[in-house]
């Protein structure tokens, strides 16, 4: 066997089951070329090995074939950098468990008095134990309490680095000169309580990346090339190059810049400029990578590719606007910040005035090490991610995942909330409003007819027609007339349904999302299309308003379609704006002080939900749009947005009551610990009630998304 | 007391063996989908 393999993946929302699987697996093992594939049910994912000469759209349609909707994933290395990441902290976890559990084994015996040799004994194996448990689980912490120390500095890490090295090293200490007191359990304890709340935090944030990655890729990884000689071929975006000839067909995605050769047809910018209104294309015209092509064919001739493209400026405007973001400092490093230095200078306080007291440096040392442990902020580092993983879970089962760590956080403090129109406001695709206007046998021949296009509106017709009970006419001589519509014979008479002047209707006052539909021998009907507001919208606006949170429109469309959605939700807005404007708004907003939560889907939006506080998305936004956001809502309600708000407020206020937990835990066995009253076994039983006192308050978070 | 001679090694040991075992089915991809590995029992592999 000489044929390449080669590795593809595919995001598919519709598996569920194990019968899925099976038909997946199966099926595609059928399709000649195909070595293997394996779907990945928690990630909702296909991985494909198959030949070379199998290429993607082919797998696309057996996989449509098998009754499954599936998009191309570009495999990021982002993506495989944080998977790595947990998977490192789980390893880090398991080897911390095991530690743990036997060094506290052995310290049990010590506790319940075995002495001499026996003492001896158990800590020289709690030494071999707990030694290379430090070095291989306490990485994760060393690496960064020192990348903080080295900027000048100082997070939650450094006082959990310096307090388990200094334990590990003293209690080696009295090992070898056969002291009484040994802190293994302590220090290998503290370990494997802060890596899972660490490890929770990380495998939360990958499973909401891989639910916001499977949901949709609206940019196209790649588009159909003809080559000289006629041939075609498909080739990923990376692969295509400026003077390329790409050919478009009606419902595909533009996958690089260019300039129109060939055909006429609409296309919707609407993920670049807002605008829901689509716009005729002539050969000449310029179009967008990422723009949708609607009605006809087009051959265009590739002008830019990557990171030349349009979308890729929105790119770099979108990273620099994140800029601000970058600097935020999460809570848990801020109380970091008068933590640290404090129970520093309390240890070396308590050293200090034992050997003025003179109880020698021996027991001073001991006494200082005790304060660390005791102060070690076991409950401070778990404080903050269980409340975290608690309420991310909670909004998941609500459908919305949370994407940044930070996010909540952050969402706590906004006070301003800005909206995007067409997609966020609105479902952002186009509805028929006046499916009156056919009578019973239209509807039936109209369904057929519909069907059996991929056009938008098309589509967004038949399903329409279903949702009222229509059954398909018998047609006969179906085709479709590329930038025209379909034609059939329907009981022997023609049929058509595409655009209204092929069909022969009138369009009053530049309407341009509509069709039409005429059976020979009866008038033509002309039948409208509008993007119509989410469900609940209003009322999720009214919401927010009440959290005092003043909302404002932002949209890049004209006056007439903003006043109407403005209108309804009872929000003043701002038209016409351009991606840079809408940054600029956001940006004056907190440079007079506000938080701005920015809710927007499109591409268009990418640079003002990077330059937001804090932003969110619904899951039919583009990929730039969930890229940017911190949060992801499904489904066609915006009531997702202030179940957010409130779940987020809902949060911080469990973070602040646990750091009063934990501080006030550390109140009450710091005087012990500056007593020198603090043996191993009372730091160790301090220790994992608070912990455990900390997380079942955060688990009152279980239902802080109703 | 020699009991402890031999149950400590035999402790560790089992520990031991426990740990690598699950560094092996971490490394081998066994917790990378734990919802599919579960519906996957109820998979017929004998053909219809």
């Amino acid at each position: 066997m000489t044929a390449v393999i080669e590795h593809s993946e595919f995001s598919l929302p519709g598996v569920r089951c194990a019968a899925c699987i099976a038909k997946i697996e199966e099926g595609l093992g059928h399709v000649p070329g195909v070595h293997s594939a394996r779907v990945n049910l928690t990630a909702k994912r296909v991985a494909i090995d198959h030949e070379a000469v199998v290429d993607v759209p082919t797998l696309r349609s057996a996989l449509d074939a098998l009754g499954f909707a599936a998009e191309p994933v570009v495999v990021q290395n982002d993506d495989i950098a944080h998977r790595l990441e947990s998977r490192r902290l789980l390893k880090a976890l398991g080897v911390a468990g095991f530690a743990a559990m036997n060094i506290m084994l052995l310290s049990v015996s010590v506790w319940s008095g075995a002495d001499g040799a026996t003492r001896q004994l158990f800590h020289w194996l709690s030494a071999m134990i707990a030694m290379p448990t430090v070095a291989y689980a306490g990485q994760p912490f060393f690496r960064s309490a020192w990348s903080a120390l080295r900027r000048g500095r100082t997070n939650m890490d450094v006082p959990i680095s310096i307090g388990v090295l200094l334990a590990t090293a003293l209690s080696l200490f009295e090992t070898i000169t056969g002291g009484a007191h040994a802190y293994f359990d302590g220090a290998v304890s503290l370990i494997f309580f802060l890596l899972a709340g660490r490890f929770l935090d990380s495998a939360m944030r990958d499973r909401a990346r891989d639910g916001a990655g499977a949901l949709m890729r609206a940019m196209t990884p790649g588009g159909t090339v003809l080559l000289t000689g006629g041939k075609t071929e498909w080739r990923t975006a990376d692969d295509i190059t400026p003077g390329m000839v790409l050919l478009v067909s009606a419902g595909e995605r533009f996958a690089a810049d260019g300039r129109v050769e060939e055909g006429s047809s609409a296309v919707d910018r609407s993920l670049i400029t807002g605008e829901s209104r689509a716009e005729p294309v002539e050969p000449g015209a310029a179009v967008i990578a990422g723009s949708l092509n609607l009605t006809g064919p087009l051959t265009v001739r590739v002008t830019a590719t990557g990171s030349d493209t349009t979308i890729a400026g929105m790119a770099r405007l979108m990273e620099a606007a994140g800029q601000g973001r970058s600097r935020y400092v999460r809570i848990a490093d801020r109380a970091a910040r008068y933590y640290a230095p404090a129970v520093h200078t309390l240890a070396a306080a308590s050293f200090i005035g034992w050997m003025i007291a003179g109880a020698g440096w021996h027991a001073s040392l001991l006494i200082a090490v005790a304060v660390l442990i005791v102060t070690c902020p076991c409950a401070l580092g778990l404080a903050v991610p269980v409340a975290q993983v608690v309420a991310s879970g909670a909004l998941m089962r609500r459908g919305l995942l949370v994407k940044d760590g930070s996010a909540l956080e952050r969402l706590a403090e906004a006070d301003r909330v800005c909206f995007d129109k067409t997609g966020t406001l609105t479902l952002g695709r186009p509805e028929v409003v006046n499916l009156e206007a056919l009578d019973t046998i239209e509807r039936n021949a109209a369904l057929a007819l519909a069907r059996a296009s991929n056009h938008p509106l098309s589509r967004s017709l038949a399903r329409a027609l279903a949702q009222e009970g229509a059954e398909a006419a018998n047609v006969t001589d179906l085709r479709e007339i590329a930038g025209q519509g379909m034609e059939g014979q329907v009981e022997g008479r023609r049929a058509r349904l595409g655009r209204p002047d092929w069909v022969g209707a009138s369009v009053p006052g530049g309407e341009m999302l509509s069709c039409a539909f005429a059976i020979d021998g009866s008038p033509p009907r002309l039948i409208r299309f509008a993007d119509r507001l989410r469900p609940d919208a209003d009322e999720a606006v009214a919401r927010m308003k009440h959290m005092a949170m003043e909302p404002v429109i932002l949209s890049g469309d004209r006056r007439e379609a903003v006043a109407a959605i403005a209108g309804q939700v009872h929000v003043s807005a701002m038209v016409g704006m351009t991606p840079a404007q809408k940054v600029e708004t956001v940006n004056r907003l907190t440079q007079a002080g506000h938080r701005v939560l920015m809710v927007g889907d499109g591409l268009n939006d990418g640079p003002a939900l990077a330059a937001g506080h804090v932003s969110i998305a619904p899951s039919s936004a583009s990929d730039v749009g969930q890229n940017a956001a911190d949060i992801v809502f499904l489904g066609d309600s915006l009531l997702p947005v202030p179940v957010a708000v409130a779940a987020a407020h809902r949060t911080m206020r469990i973070v602040r009551q646990n750091f009063a937990l934990a501080i006030g835990y550390n109140i009450l066995a710091v005087p012990l610990a500056l007593l020198g009253m603090v043996t191993p076994l009372i730091a160790a039983i301090a220790m994992s009630t608070s912990s455990i006192i900390v997380v079942a308050n955060a688990l009152r978070l279980t239902r802080c998304a109703r | 007391m020699s009991g402890i001679g031999i149950l400590i090694p035999i402790a560790l040991l089992l520990g031991l063996s426990g740990l690598a075992a699950f560094m092996w089915s971490l490394s081998s991809g066994q917790f990378d989908d734990l919802e599919g590995a579960g519906e996957r029992i109820l998979i017929d592999d004998e053909p219809k």
